[in-house]
């Protein structure tokens, strides 16, 4: 009789490790690989391909490369470095108090005030990525699932649900009222949870909303929260754009609408912020989880041991950020160049005879180009996204990536090149179209 | 159940006994049932425990319990079962005596009475070099000069999540530096990370699926149970060492416990080691690597090295990298993983530098995705690539911190003997591992847990008892004496004197 060897068995990975959840396989990231491939050079590469889909903010480095120039010391700990040995052995969760009050004015700051936050509510994270991820591992056990209006950024897929096994259910959003939340679309969402046997934990809303550049009304602020409150779940609200709005007065934030209603219902309610788009400090990761729920504040803490801010960048910042004059002239030079950049933009793109949803804030606006689909399906889109990445070579981020339920919707990203970049890409998209017209005519 | 005895006696008649245990069992299931039907859909959060909810919090919980059956009235907002687990307060002394420690911190001048801090395995000898590092590199080395411009794009932007490419170089040059350069590491199988503890939960994630284990030999660093077990939703099975052999793992151990987690159910997904030990302070053998490898294949497992402390030397022994085994024999590769840290040998706790190691590209490539999680803050990365590329800086740190610890163990170790208190043989690491078994009352984790609380209230000194490392024999301490200066060691030892003042065995130091 035959003896059979057996193969040695080769170790094995967790579910996790071999899951797909990651994300990374979507156009969203097949887009980056094309750029990174082929990156567009204002020197050295104009036939390269210019990255639009990445929401990075660099229009105001220099104010910070000025302050970093005029205060060495937030960077060196000074002279015979006093304070660096308690700043090199901290690494409490609780985080740099000094940072934490830093940044509570900060953000009360880029709401005019109108609203207050307590710096020992103040979570700190290594990035907002991680501070959603964490929030959901708190709120929602394996299995239970979070309602996300559409369209939404196609990281929360990730990050939400990866890890955490918590599922997403949509709540689905339309142009015939440009994007926005509904009683009626919230329910549905809800009732879809419950027809599929999943607990809904909470609602996880961006605002301002990324990928549709624009703030989400106070009037619909109340109706989600007083939703949340008649069904006893949580509100996360993902304000990481905060600061990133083309004029102050048209952001509210959820603070404020608590504030207004003397803070009932304030203990299901959860804000998340960082300085990655305010502050265009993405690889510094810093982020912040704000909770009116003590238990939350408690249990992110002690969770947030997995992902610290480094103490150097907490020290750093805890400087820049308590120099009111510094934060003052930030928050209103920044807003003043990106309504700048945005206007270029929509300018540019309505000579071209296109049309965006109309935003007021973020890195990026919502182009509809729908009207150029072969067939108005997602294959249909994605086949338009093709010719645009492969031929007009420009990387943006179709609709379909960030669960958009009409195709044709594209976000295209504006502050993370230099204004002559963005010039170019404008030419690009105008040629575009002109070839389109001619194309259509001699049909 | 307990109605149904009683009313056994009750039930009289033809088939007494069996009626009598029938009917109320039967009117028992349907109560049940009742309430069961009748039970507000939403389950309630654990009632907060005393010492962490606000009065408001435990109010509505209290309403929400009475009227539970009857109507849907004010609900507490549920978290979830993870967060529950991780909310209550922590009941293990290891964090409690740092708490009480960081409250009221002992400080030779503004603070003489304070608690001195033993629980902490930090390491302070060497500031000084790092400081003065500080003071004549710092300059602009954070924002950097691109071409005579100052230049932030460099470090504001968004790098790669798994530490940039200059960093993992730099980072591979000092960890083959540590190690005696006895092995090479390669920057494209390393993973950074805001730390090791996420370094390790990282490969937990990676490694193993929730209810599934690995092993550990104990005593272990208190944090394991939080790093491995948290989130990840993977348990800790302890393989015991004794002090027999002075805590030494065996096979055979390490073979027994396998064997009866798999008689459970439980999946045994991998070996979690450290190496050097902690709290102990021993290594493993090039022999005992050998086998852990062997025994790993046999069960086609993983093993999780944690090396943190390699650079922390003090003994004569040589530190053998499962890196360095690996090199020299014709083993799968595939299955380790090591992991690192800059807390330890280079003092930087609060900069949260951690590394993961890997040979297998799978691991690597999950990894990599995991890190937009717990990625190491841009500024920092650089500061560590002009420190760890400062090779005459890096040798003079190795050797005096080796020097300076030499000194501080062997000081310490011998005031300790004065009290005729033994400590474990060790090599390395910020700690020694004192046996003050013959200091307690009652031989077992109650004698050990008061004497800690003695020491701890009384003797105004925090140290880790064994049980809070899950040590089998009660009376063992891990006492950490890199936070002290040479002045502090005689008022250590006169503190714990004082605190076991009653105890006959420490006054008859023969």
């Amino acid at each position: 009789m035959a003896i059979e060897i057996e193969k040695p068995s080769s170790v094995r990975l967790s579910k996790v490790a071999i899951s797909k959840t990651h994300g990374e396989d979507s156009p969203y990231f097949a887009g980056w690989k094309a750029y990174d491939e082929n990156p567009y050079d204002e020197i050295h590469n104009q036939s390269g391909v210019i990255q639009m889909g990445l929401a990075e903010n660099q229009v105001s480095f220099d104010l910070l490369e000025k302050y970093l120039e005029e205060h060495h010391e937030v960077s060196s700990w000074g002279k015979g470095a006093p304070g660096f040995r308690e700043n090199a052995l901290f690494q409490d969760y609780h985080g740099l108090k000094s940072f934490r009050q830093a940044m509570a004015n900060f953000m009360e700051q880029i709401r005019g005030g109108k609203a207050k936050f307590d710096p020992d509510r103040i979570v700190l994270t290594a990035g907002a990525t991680a501070a959603n991820e964490l929030l959901t591992f708190i709120l929602a056990d394996p299995g239970d699932a979070l309602l996300v209006p559409t369209p939404y950024y196609p990281g929360f897929d990730r990050d939400l649900r990866w890890r955490t096994g918590v599922k997403i259910v949509p709540i689905h959003c339309n142009s015939s009222n440009n994007f926005q939340i509904t009683p009626e679309a919230l329910e549905a969402a809800y009732q879809s949870a419950e027809s599929m046997d999943l607990k809904v934990r909470g609602i996880l809303i961006t605002n301002p909303s990324n990928p549709l550049g624009s703030t989400i009304q106070s009037s619909v602020l109340n109706d989600i929260l007083d939703f949340a409150a008649h069904k006893n779940i949580h509100l996360v609200s993902d304000e990481i754009y905060s600061g990133s709005t083309f004029s102050p007065s048209e952001f509210v934030s959820i603070a404020e609408i608590l504030r207004n209603r003397n803070y009932k219902d304030a203990e299901r309610v959860h804000i998340v912020y960082s300085l990655s788009k305010d502050l265009g400090l993405p690889g510094f990761r810093v982020g912040t989880i704000y909770s009116y729920n003590d238990d939350v504040v408690t249990t992110a803490r002690r969770m947030s041991s997995f992902t610290l801010i480094s103490s150097q960048t907490q020290h750093l910042l805890a400087c820049m950020l308590s120099n009111h004059e510094f934060t003052q002239n930030y928050i209103k030079t920044n807003r003043e160049r990106l309504n700048k950049r945005y206007d270029m933009i929509i300018q540019g793109l309505k000579k071209a005879g296109i049309e965006c949803l109309k935003g007021n804030a973020g890195l990026f606006c919502w182009m509809n180009l729908s009207p150029l689909l072969n067939e108005p399906t997602r294959q249909g889109e994605l086949e338009l996204w093709n010719i645009i990445l492969n031929q007009v070579k420009l990387n943006i981020s179709p609709g379909s990536s960030c669960h958009c339920s009409e195709p044709g919707w594209f976000r295209v990203c504006f502050a993370n090149m230099s204004e002559q970049t963005l010039r170019v890409a404008l030419q690009r998209i105008h040629k575009f179209m002109e070839q389109r017209k001619v194309c259509s005519v001699n049909q | 159940m307990r109605l149904i005895v009683p009313l056994q006696s009750v039930v009289q008649g033809r088939g007494g006994l069996i009626f009598g245990s029938l009917i109320p069992c039967a009117l028992f299931y349907f109560l049940q049932l009742y309430l069961k039907r009748h039970r507000s859909p939403k389950p309630q959060s654990n009632p907060p425990s005393p010492t962490t909810s606000s009065p408001k919090l435990a109010e509505m919980t209290r309403t929400s319990s009475r009227s539970n059956l009857f109507s849907r009235s004010i609900e507490q907002v549920r978290i979830s079962s993870r967060a529950i687990s991780i909310a209550k307060p922590n009941e293990s002394p290891y964090y409690i005596g740092l708490d009480k420690a960081s409250e009221d911190p002992y400080d030779r001048l503004s603070n003489p009475d304070g608690v001195i801090q033993l629980g902490l395995s930090e390491n302070r000898l060497c500031f000084d070099l790092i400081e003065k590092w500080m003071s004549e590199n710092l300059g602009h080395s954070i924002t950097g000069r691109d071409n005579g411009e100052l230049n932030i794009n460099g470090i504001a932007t968004y790098q790669p999540f798994d530490g940039t490419m200059e960093l993992k170089l730099a980072m591979a040059g000092f960890m083959s530096h540590i190690m005696g350069g006895a092995v090479t590491f390669e920057p494209s199988q390393m993973v950074l990370t805001a730390g090791a503890t996420p370094a390790i939960e990282t490969l937990c994630f990676c490694l193993a699926d929730q209810g599934n284990a690995f092993l550990v030999p104990t005593p272990y660093y208190p944090g394991f149970d939080r790093d491995v077990k948290f989130r990840t939703g993977v348990e800790l099975i302890p393989v015991h060492c004794r002090s027999t052999d002075n805590f030494a793992l065996s096979i055979t151990a390490l073979d027994q416990a396998f064997n009866q987690t798999r008689k459970h159910g439980t999946k045994i997904r991998g070996i979690l080691l450290s190496n050097p030990a902690n709290p102990v302070g021993n290594l493993l053998s090039r022999e005992m690597l050998y086998a852990i490898l062997d025994f790993a294949r046999e069960k086609n497992i993983h093993v999780i090295s944690d090396e943190i402390f390699a650079g922390s030397m003090y003994g004569n022994e040589e530190f053998v990298s499962m890196a360095e085994v690996l090199d020299s024999e014709d083993f799968d590769k595939n299955r380790v993983h090591i992991v690192y840290g800059l807390s330890k040998d280079l003092s930087l706790p609060g900069f949260r530098v951690g590394v993961i190691y890997s040979f297998n590209e799978n691991v690597l490539a999950a990894a990599r995705k995991l890190t937009r999680f717990s990625s190491v803050s841009a500024p920092t990365q650089r500061l560590l690539v002009s420190m760890l590329s400062d090779a005459r800086f890096i040798e003079e740190y190795i050797k005096t911190n080796k020097r300076r610890l030499q000194n501080m163990h062997a000081l310490f170790v011998a005031g300790l003997k004065g009290l005729n208190i033994r400590c474990a043989d060790s090599s390395a690491g910020l700690y020694c591992w004192a046996d003050m078994s013959k200091l307690i009352s009652s031989y077992s984790e109650k004698g050990e847990l008061e004497l800690w609380d003695k020491l701890l209230n009384v003797g105004k000194i925090n140290v880790t008892p064994g049980s809070a490392c899950h040590c089998i024999e009660p009376g063992w301490f891990r006492c950490c004496f890199t936070t002290l200066a040479e002045e502090d060691i005689p008022v250590v030892l006169e503190r714990i004197r004082k605190a076991v003042e009653n105890t006959t065995d420490l006054l008859n130091s023969s």
